[in-house]
């Protein structure tokens, strides 16, 4: 149905992009097998982001994430915004591209953040029809990623796995399965992120994403975790993140910094960590 | 609930949290839904700090950070390519009551918007010159490179600039044009003799290389700009 | 500006230019140099500040319960000013109108 041949991220740890970062990742990649962009990064007209990009690509795998295509928003997806990701793809070539189950977009405005959805049947339709246009227009299948939660929806009916698993069947997309969020999710939902593992369909998953977070708390003193990607993996992601391996065998595996983004050597030291840990899986 | 519901509390903190939205123990969201609303305001007032340092530095950082939150409800991102935003912030400078006694503000934020513009322009191929005698030259019409921006002012809006972020002398009265150029990957603002401004304006608008050194009025030092140009790689078409 | 004049400084600007190095190719593994423009207004997926910031602040924006004042470098940035032609330093100024509100 889809072009496969894309070429395939490697099961190898990747990094999230940063151009202060280019130097120093095109003199010595260490761990790094692969980079990731945000696509909303590479649509301007020129100059250095394009060119940097150009010279990743001729060096590197690449993975294209989208922040900003709302795939949950009510309204249908903005054309003008699949054209420059067809457009980006087109010449880019990618190993991989990957959107979030969230919604960033209403009325015109983008609201800059990914934003909760409730789990219901109408929610996956709309998401389904939003992910078969997009891959309509891409000519390839995309993953779509696991949302961190702060809050849950009374209108809510199922579960997100189910959620997932219903969306991937009818689109054939595959999934991102962000260990991060996951531990995020269940800390503020109180839910067994072991569980959530061990229940996701791990055959589905084309790309892993490690992040930090940082602690705070909801009325009455609950933990409540944020997914700032601004501090290193912490301890309990790394521990859901060796049972993923164990259970799914080795994946692409991406640690995001985008906040209070650490010198070059201290993001490859965590991609060696995370090499570590697909090293001992077959 | 209508994503409608949820953007209105969102972006309006006197607003209840929307009915339906939960902690785990069933009870209204409270301090969960804040999250949400600090990911936006936070995530747009880092974007414009980012993008405004000159302004910023002019008003201080605290009351950037306020002026930022008005801003941005009023005038939330119409794209998603984040790296432009803030366009309509010097025209809200020019109308928002607690700086209106810095007339200069919109216009160095102008000068700020015109730099990333020019960041993210398309590149260019500087023509070659050296096949045409001046003579020839002065009857052709030159186009500008894709990231060149002229920003016209009549505060010393370069000095204003450079005081603030290239650690340049105290500004002094007068008006200033300032003509960003990027040759490579790097704008610069460069100030323009007098009468630069109006020869740039004359350029953009089609006029010949001497009908727009006519437009740079009597003492304009058309030797200058051009060379300016010239030296900065920034014509990328001689036309007819 | 009479032709002779025109065509002297366009020659001059020509000659000029031909003297100057040429700087070569712009490079990808050029280093930036300009004042932070590559990491302004960049996309990403990361969440904020949490619980307390910007977002949650009641602050009225509208209109009349706007306390600050700007109190950055243009506070000791002595430029004349606007159409009326009065001279003005921006601190003094600002202050004198929210006292009055």
């Amino acid at each position: 149905m889809f072009d496969l041949n894309e070429g395939a991220l490697p099961n190898r740890p990747g990094v999230g992009y940063k151009p202060q970062h280019f130097a120093a990742v095109m003199a010595d990649p260490g761990a790094v097998g692969w980079l990731e962009i945000h696509a909303e990064n590479y649509m301007g007209d020129g100059g250095r982001p394009l060119a940097q990009l150009r010279a990743l690509a001729e060096r590197f795998p690449l993975s294209v994430h989208g922040v900003g295509l709302s795939i949950g928003g009510e309204a249908p997806l903005d054309e003008d915004h699949l054209a420059r990701l067809k457009a980006l793809c087109g010449w880019l070539r990618p190993a991989s591209f990957s959107e979030h189950l969230a919604w960033s977009t209403h009325d015109g405005a983008f609201l800059n953040d990914l934003l909760p959805l409730p789990y219901t049947a109408a929610t996956v339709a709309r998401v389904a029809d939003h992910i078969d246009r997009l891959q309509e227009v891409l000519g390839r299948r995309m993953l779509l990623e696991n949302p961190s939660s702060y809050l849950a929806f009374a209108e809510t009916e199922m579960g997100e796995i189910a959620f997932l698993r219903d969306v991937a069947r009818r689109t054939g997309c595959g999934l991102l399965l962000d260990v991060n969020n996951v531990h995020v999710s269940a800390v503020n939902q109180r839910m067994e992120a072991e569980a959530y593992i061990d229940g996701f369909p791990l055959d589905l998953v084309g790309e892993i994403h490690l992040g930090g977070h940082h602690e705070d708390h909801a009325e009455g003193g609950a933990r409540l975790l944020i997914d700032s990607h601004s501090a290193p993996v912490d301890g309990p992601v790394w521990t859901l993140y060796a049972r993923t391996l164990a259970r799914g065998g080795a994946k692409p595996t991406l640690i995001e910094w985008d906040d209070d983004v650490p010198a070059w050597p201290v993001l490859e030291a965590e991609a060696a960590l995370a090499a570590r840990a697909l090293e001992g899986v077959a | 609930m209508s994503q409608a519901t949820f953007v209105a509390a969102l972006l309006d903190p006197a607003l209840a949290v929307p009915e339906g939205l939960l902690d785990p123990e069933g009870q209204p969201a409270g301090r969960r839904f804040d999250v949400y609303r600090n990911n936006v305001a936070g995530g747009l007032t880092k974007a414009l700090e980012a993008g405004f340092p000159a302004v910023r530095k002019l008003v201080g950082d605290q009351f950037f950070a306020a002026m930022a939150g008005v801003f941005l409800r009023a005038h939330p991102p119409q794209s998603r390519i984040l790296m432009l935003y803030g366009s309509e912030f010097p025209a809200f400078l020019g109308a928002f009551q607690p700086v209106a006694h810095l007339g200069y503000l919109p216009d160095v934020a102008r000068l700020e918007q015109a730099v990333r513009e020019s960041y993210h322009a398309a590149d260019h191929v500087a023509v070659p010159l050296a096949g045409l005698t001046p003579e020839a030259l002065l009857e052709r019409r030159l186009r500008l490179a894709p990231s060149a921006r002229l920003v016209r002012s009549r505060w010393p809006v370069h000095a204003i600039w450079a005081a603030n972020m290239a650690g340049g002398p105290a500004p002094v009265a007068g008006g200033q044009d300032v003509l960003v150029l990027r040759r490579g990957f790097d704008p610069e603002p460069h100030l323009l003799p007098f009468g630069g401004g109006d020869f740039v304006a004359a350029l953009g608008q089609g006029q010949t290389l001497g009908a727009a050194i006519d437009a740079g009025g009597d003492g304009f030092d058309a030797g200058a700009v051009l060379g300016l140009l010239l030296g900065q790689e920034a014509i990328a078409e001689v036309m007819e | 500006m009479t032709i002779q004049t025109k065509t002297l400084a366009v020659a001059s600007a020509l000659a000029c230019a031909m003297t100057v190095s040429v700087a070569g190719v712009a490079s990808a593994e050029d280093m930036e140099k300009c004042f932070g423009v590559a990491l302004a207004g960049q996309n990403d997926c990361a969440a904020g500040e949490g619980t307390t910031c910007a977002g949650t602040s009641k602050m009225d924006y509208q209109g009349n319960a706007w306390k600050l004042v700007p109190a950055g470098s243009c506070a000791t940035m002595e430029l004349p000013a606007g159409d009326d032609g009065m001279a003005r330093m921006g601190s003094l100024e600002a202050l004198d109108r929210d006292m009055a509100m």
